[in-house]
């Protein structure tokens, strides 16, 4: 079955390939779209938005009490003080991990994810396996990503099924005292900012 | 509708695999066609309700086979050929017919730079007070439409608790089938996990769904 | 388990196409299919509730692109392998490469056909009284196993009215775990359109299905 499941992807890959390239010509060809448009587009998601912009606003509650309470009250007007929102953007909602409570989040119905602060989502989080298994067994989930949690730790899952985007604040690693901002970014994973892991400890390796 | 989309609680998929360092794009097709999304939706030939919609209609062996983004090219051939965009006999060709309809404008660059940085919001004017509050018990509807909706299987039936008003949002169940935005307040509600999972489901955890009014009734 | 195959209620599928005169066999291979199933599950231990969890936990994708009989081969395949019947290298090569343990019954030869061509029954003597009546109101219990059940999620967490006792008979839950026939009282459960779809349902609707008394808890 191995050689044939790479088959498919292969061929799959050329008739994407063929499809997808058909689509732009007759939009372009119809005047739908300025040629450079497209390429800005991927551009953007590819390369300038990603989960940087969602280790800064963790850093940045990290370090700052005020701007850690305005997060929690309204996360889109905190968030677009950064520079960040846009499209999917809008409606954004901070989610507080503590010893006590762990957040996850999901789109059991598509992809839905804070693209502003965490950039577009990867193939897991998309896939079957968690779109099924996070609402219903967020514990094993975590298992298949390495994480324990205490066993008396609450688990939030919270499933996008609107226009709000969560993102998962976890919680500061020991040892940072005085760091600053940016040094603390370096620590925040994407993982971490959807509920399926923990930033790096100040001893990691990067 | 119940599609092949609403995974919620399905078994059999096997584990969650991540992919170390996986790039944004597994292939340039799939920044084109994530890329094309976007501009139709600027150009506002559809609603992404609708576009949701068309998607999780693929029957669904389709559904299950496809890749991300190659359900996304398939959506978008579906969504033109829907909407008079495109003939079936371009899609073949890869080209523009003659004779056919020029677009109004074309989405330029410098919109696309812009559109990742304005907020495009759903949230809309109340006509009318939010039925519930926060802490209010409610139930989700034991409800199964044909057409869009954005409360899963899952949760349907189940007493939860309204954790937070949303806001006034326009409606997706109205919105992908006639353009009518139709807007409802819009809630978080979080539900118990024994409650959605019986008596064996993990006793920590708890779900939350963001419903509209319409999905749910009082206790 | 909540997979694919629990497809009650779920849209997208298309429409019923009924073949004219469809043969019994499309292929001759599908023939020998299931004998090939009849002869290994009765001689070599599979029995039936493990049978039908095999094909369940077929991937989805594949379950859902396989014809029917596609299933049956890849199911007798995957639990023969996985019970080290034969070899994963022998199924590739075509051919017999190394000893295995024989069935449990043994050789499966003609004068085992006869027994197997009559279906065994599943009832078994009941050790206790059934717990519910005919016309009691009972709920069909939400349970989520991700192993075999026969009861349908469409079905889960819905009141109903039992129509009528159907004997004591080997539980499937339990049986395909290999965990004992642990008999249990099976009843007819009947409801109503709208318990099971909500408002919208066709209220000339009743949908029935038969329960174990493990599936059921008064109302």
């Amino acid at each position: 079955m191995e050689h044939d499941r790479h088959d498919d992807h292969a061929s799959e890959l050329s008739d994407m390939q063929l499809r997808t390239r058909a689509l732009e010509t007759i939009l372009l060809e119809k005047g739908y779209i300025e040629p450079a448009a497209i390429d800005v587009l991927i551009e953007t998601y590819e390369k300038k938005i990603g989960p940087r912009n969602g280790a800064q606003v963790v850093a940045k509650a990290w370090v700052d009490s005020k701007f850690r309470q305005w997060l929690f009250e309204d996360g889109t007007a905190a968030i677009a003080t950064l520079g960040f929102g846009g499209r999917s953007g809008n409606h954004l909602v901070a989610l507080e991990n503590t010893p006590a409570v762990h957040n996850m989040t999901v789109c059991t119905l598509c992809s839905c994810y804070p693209w502003a602060v965490l950039g577009l989502p990867p193939l897991w989080y998309k896939s079957a396996p968690y779109r099924s298994r996070a609402v219903a067994d967020p514990r094993g989930v975590l298992k298949d990503f390495g994480v324990d949690l205490p066993k008396d730790t609450e688990i939030r899952v919270w499933d996008s099924t609107a226009e709000l985007r969560y993102l998962v604040v976890p919680m500061r690693p020991a040892g940072t005292e005085g760091w600053s901002e940016e040094k603390l970014a370096d620590l925040v994973t994407r993982d971490s900012m959807i509920g399926t892991g923990f930033p790096k400890n100040p001893g990691d390796a990067s | 509708m119940n599609g092949a989309a609403d995974m919620g609680g399905m078994h059999g998929f096997g584990p969650v695999v991540p992919e170390k360092n996986e790039p944004v794009f597994h292939a340039d097709w799939e920044g084109h066609s994530f890329a094309l999304n976007m501009v139709t939706g600027v150009a506002n030939l559809w609603n992404i309700d609708a576009f949701r919609f068309k998607r999780e209609s693929l029957p669904p062996p389709e559904y299950l086979n496809l890749s991300y983004y190659g359900l996304w090219t398939r959506t978008l051939e579906l969504m033109m050929l829907e909407y008079g965009v495109a003939t079936p006999e371009e899609l073949k060709t890869g080209h523009a017919i003659a004779p056919f309809k020029k677009a109004e404008r074309a989405i330029t660059a410098a919109e696309c730079d812009n559109m990742v940085r304005c907020a495009r919001p759903f949230s809309r004017e109340a006509t009318e007070p939010a039925k519930f509050k926060a802490g209010d018990k409610v139930r989700a509807k034991n409800m199964h439409p044909r057409h869009h909706t954005r409360l899963p299987r899952y949760a349907r039936g189940h007493v939860g608790e309204v954790v937070r008003i949303v806001g006034c949002h326009v409606f997706p169940d109205s919105h992908a089938s006639n353009r009518d935005e139709d807007p409802h307040w819009l809630y978080t509600v979080r539900f118990d996990g024994r409650d959605l999972w019986g008596p064996d489901g993990d006793p920590t955890s708890t779900v939350s769904v963001d419903a509209w009014e319409p999905y749910l009734e009082k206790l | 388990m909540n997979g694919v195959h629990d497809m009650g209620g779920i849209d997208g599928f298309g429409k019923v196409e009924a073949e004219p005169n469809e043969p019994t066999f499309h292929e001759t291979w599908e023939g020998r299919v299931i004998a090939m199933v009849r002869a290994i599950g009765t001689n070599g231990g599979i029995n039936l509730d493990m049978q039908r969890f095999s094909r369940e936990i077929l991937p989805p994708q594949v379950y859902l692109t396989s014809s029917y009989y596609q299933k049956w081969f890849l199911a007798l395949e995957q639990s023969m392998i996985a019970r080290g019947m034969i070899g994963a290298d022998e199924v590739e090569a075509g051919h017999s490469l190394h000893e295995n343990p024989p069935l449990k019954r043994g050789t499966f030869t003609m004068k085992d056909v006869e027994r197997v061509t009559t279906r065994g029954s599943f009832r078994r003597e009941p050790r206790l009284a059934p717990a519910f009546a005919v016309g009691k109101r009972v709920r069909t219990k939400n349970i989520n196993p991700v192993t075999h059940t026969r009861l349908p999620r469409y079905a889960r967490g819905r009141s109903g009215t039992i129509e009528r006792i159907n004997g004591c008979h080997v539980f499937p839950d339990t049986n395909a775990r290999e965990q004992g026939e642990n008999p249990q009282w099976l009843y007819t459960v009947v409801f109503s359109g709208h318990d099971l779809w909500g408002d919208d349902a066709d209220p000339t609707l009743q949908v029935s299905i038969e329960a174990f008394e493990p599936y059921l808890e008064p109302v």
